[in-house]
């Protein structure tokens, strides 16, 4: 037993704290995520030389051959600093690639996305699907040698600044079943690809997109026809635990600077922190995210144990959704209370806490609300 | 970060788990269980089967019968005695007392007390709270007037729990009236309950269980000798003993065993026709405990963890305190909820086979809001962190 992060993950970590409050503080971020390209180039091309993109892929494409729990730490500063670049949507697009594609495709489409090159969205989720990917309907149909791929996906995170989509599709079968799902690595600027873009809420770079008669090539089908499920299920949970430790790192930034601000605010005289009722209220906050952290701990560790094939899948969707559903409810508690206390301050566009509580709020849905995870944990347990 | 435990620790695990399912006495088990109270005949039988194993007191030096355990070979032995649904041991002789007098005990007093409380040849209790003392502790008024060889002690204690059991009670005195600061004044006492003066009455509680007690004073002699550590330090002592053995506190390992049983009836009970546990709105509340207690098995071992690399622990180890009793009330309320409408049966009057363990349920719920009352209320928990730990 061992809490401590290795010397390599603690410095990885530490290095990205320091890039971002030298290149991305509160004010360049804000700039930053309305301007047109909606993310930072230049912070993209550093986390990528940092080897962010790297860490959980195989050596033998140029990664680190690492775990999720080496991205725990650094993932936290992604968190804190509220980043706006497609770092999940990157990881989560190589997963999938890793998860489901052919050797020939790990080694043409990994080593770009490990050297930041290539940038990646998945998309799967769908109006009527919302966060179950067997509900997928979106179609695609064997044409020739190739494919034809129609549908509307919705809410696709970073889809505008993705240089390549990883789309799910129903090759066979019908929205329910588990059969039948395939996956399509497609060129967002493909003929009948077309993208609506949107700035999310907490400014991130967002798009609805509608596939209509796209024609792929044959070798845009990663691995098999049909038998996806299991590896979008996996990268799923990969990227929910990734996200999770995300939350947990705006968490901590968010009981940080609310603990500041009632040590420094004044009100009848005192600082507001000398009020039992505040300080009983930041020490509930401390706990969620003490305990966020911990089960955040605990599905890293089962996810790799799941990769490296020593639990099964069961097991790991049982702990991933657990995750989800205690940082996704500690998430939203920790947001509010941080804005309750800071009060009208914390209603303005100007603080830093309002941007993070937003985030954390948009992560409570993002990859399954608490519901669905819910149900997801009663059916594995 | 490794979440796992050495081989060793596994190999320790198994040994300890043996040793207790070879070892438990199957008729104290079983009312553990079925949450039936135990006699002081039960729990001596108990405690004296453990003291022969060398496994009573873990944290002792083991010059005293302690062992050499780590912090997280202890952990695991805290879990699993839990775990495996063995009878308590009640703290206050062999976990407060005894660290007391290990850590500011006279020799002599260590020689004379320290076997008899392995052996539990004493039953020892814990006279802290009184009726205006609480959560503010230091402003407790029970006397004890020094006269020649021996203090006169005058004034009443409650909350004692076993205190009907008890031979021994270690109390809080004030020696000093005189002091401005509350804190300072105060001594640590030793006193045999034989002693003449001393009356024990029950306070029944809303369960109508007898587990506590007032007890009152009334020219009680006690000789000096039986002063720990210098007079009017007492504050000193009773600091030391409230920072002392935190990593338990959570009772994770009770808890793991509650929420089997209480998903083992779930999925027994029937509700239109199939089981209770796939009901999704009960499912749901029960997933939410079962998450939390997730959660709180790693923040216990981040805990134990520190505790192994730098010997101490933050004040924010109080957590454990507030979200493990959180966690056991909620499963104590589930499990009342399973009983349905059998959740009112208590005592049977004209009731042959009446299930008892069922007349138990509420009753527990209702005991177990004890929780987060004791051992410093779940509020002073977090008056600690507050001011400990976020240094508000």
């Amino acid at each position: 037993m061992d809490f401590q992060y290795t010397e390599e993950q603690q410095l990885l970590a530490d290095s990205l704290e320091r890039l971002v409050e030298k290149t991305y503080d509160f004010e360049s971020r804000q700039k930053i995520v309305r301007s047109d390209a909606g993310y930072s180039a230049e912070l993209w091309s550093n986390l990528a030389e940092l080897g962010l993109l790297s860490l959980p892929f195989a050596e033998q494409h140029g990664g680190f051959g690492g775990g999720t729990t080496d991205l725990i730490a650094t993932m936290q500063a992604v968190g804190k600093g509220l980043l706006a670049e497609p770092v999940l949507s990157t990881l989560l697009g190589g997963r999938l690639i890793a998860n489901a594609g052919s050797e020939a495709q790990h080694a043409e489409l990994l080593p770009s996305v490990i050297d930041g090159s290539t940038r990646l969205a998945f998309a799967y989720v769908e109006t009527d699907a919302r966060y179950e990917p067997a509900q997928i309907a979106a179609k695609a149909t064997k044409s020739g040698d190739g494919w034809t791929l129609d549908g509307e996906k919705i809410a696709v995170q970073h889809g505008p600044l993705a240089d390549k989509l990883i789309v799910a599709a129903r090759s066979a079968g019908a929205a329910g079943d588990r059969e039948g799902l395939s996956l399509f690595v497609v060129d967002p600027k493909a003929q009948g690809v077309s993208l609506n873009s949107y700035r999310s809420v907490d400014n991130q770079r967002v798009a609805d997109i509608t596939f209509q008669g796209v024609k792929l090539p044959a070798d845009a089908l990663l691995g098999e026809a049909g038998k996806a499920w299991e590896a979008i299920d996996e990268a799923l949970d990969f990227a929910t635990v990734l996200l999770c430790c995300e939350a947990v790192g705006a968490m901590n930034f968010a009981n940080e600077t609310t603990l500041e601000y009632l040590k420094t605010r004044k009100q009848f005289g005192v600082t507001i922190g000398s009020f039992q009722a505040l300080q009983h209220r930041m020490v509930d906050m401390t706990i969620s995210a003490a305990q966020s952290y911990s089960i955040c701990l605990l599905a890293t560790a089962r996810l790799d144990a799941a990769a490296r094939g020593e639990l099964d899948a069961a097991e790991r969707r049982r702990v991933v959704s657990g995750a989800k559903i205690k940082v996704a409810e500690a998430s939203r508690h920790v947001g509010q209370e941080a804005i309750q206390l800071h009060g009208g301050m914390g209603m303005t566009e100007e603080l830093k806490v309002s941007h993070t509580f937003k985030r954390l709020t948009m992560i409570g849905q993002l990859f399954g609300d608490v519901d669905h995870h819910l149900e997801r944990f009663a059916a594995t347990a | 970060m490794d979440l796992n435990y050495t081989a060793e620790e596994l190999a320790f695990r198994d040994e300890v788990r043996d040793w207790l399912q070879a070892s438990i006495p199957a008729d104290l088990r079983e009312k553990v269980l079925n949450y039936e109270e135990l006699s002081k005949d039960d729990l001596v039988r108990w405690h004296k089967i453990l003291a022969d194993k060398g496994w009573l007191a873990p944290s002792w030096p083991v010059e005293w019968g302690g062992t050499d355990w780590t912090p997280v070979q202890r952990y695991i032995f805290e879990e699993e005695y839990a775990y495996a649904g063995a009878p308590p041991i009640a703290p206050f002789g062999p976990t407060m007392c005894a660290s007391v007098l290990l850590r500011f005990g006279s020799e002599e007093q260590k020689q004379r007390f320290l076997p008899r409380i392995y052996h539990c040849d004493d039953f020892w209790c814990q006279g802290y709270s009184e009726p205006g003392s609480g959560s503010d502790l230091a402003s407790l008024k029970c006397r004890a007037e020094r006269r020649g060889d021996h203090y006169v002690v005058n004034g009443q204690k409650i909350w004692t729990t076993l205190g009907h059991y008890g031979d021994w009670i270690f109390c809080l005195v004030r020696t000093d009236n005189t002091v401005s600061k509350k804190q300072e004044g105060i001594s640590f006492l030793l006193i045999d309950m034989n002693t003449p003066g001393i009356t024990v009455r029950p306070l029944v509680l809303l369960d109508e269980g007898h587990e506590v007690n007032e007890v009152f004073f009334e020219d009680v002699k006690v000789p000096l000798e039986n002063l720990v550590y210098e007079e009017n330090k007492g504050w000193t002592v009773a600091k030391y003993l409230l920072g002392h053995e935190r990593l338990n506190t959570g009772r994770v390992g009770q808890s793991k065993r509650e929420m089997i049983k209480l998903k083992d009836m779930a999925a027994r009970t029937t509700k239109n026709g199939k089981p209770l546990l796939e009901d999704p709105r009960f499912r749901d509340r029960v997933s939410r405990v079962e998450v939390e207690l997730m959660a709180l098995e790693i923040t216990n071992l981040r805990f134990v963890d520190e505790m192994r690399r730098t010997g101490q622990i933050g004040a924010d180890v109080s957590m454990l305190k507030i979200k493990g009793t959180e966690i056991q009330q909620a499963i104590t309320e589930l499990l009342m909820q399973v009983a349905g409408p059998r959740a009112q049966s208590f005592k049977p009057i004209d009731y042959e086979g009446f299930d008892e363990f069922m007349g138990s349920i509420a009753a527990r719920y209702f005991n177990y809001r004890k929780t987060s009352i004791y051992a410093g209320s779940n509020e002073i928990q977090r008056n600690i962190i507050a001011k400990m730990s976020l240094g508000l």
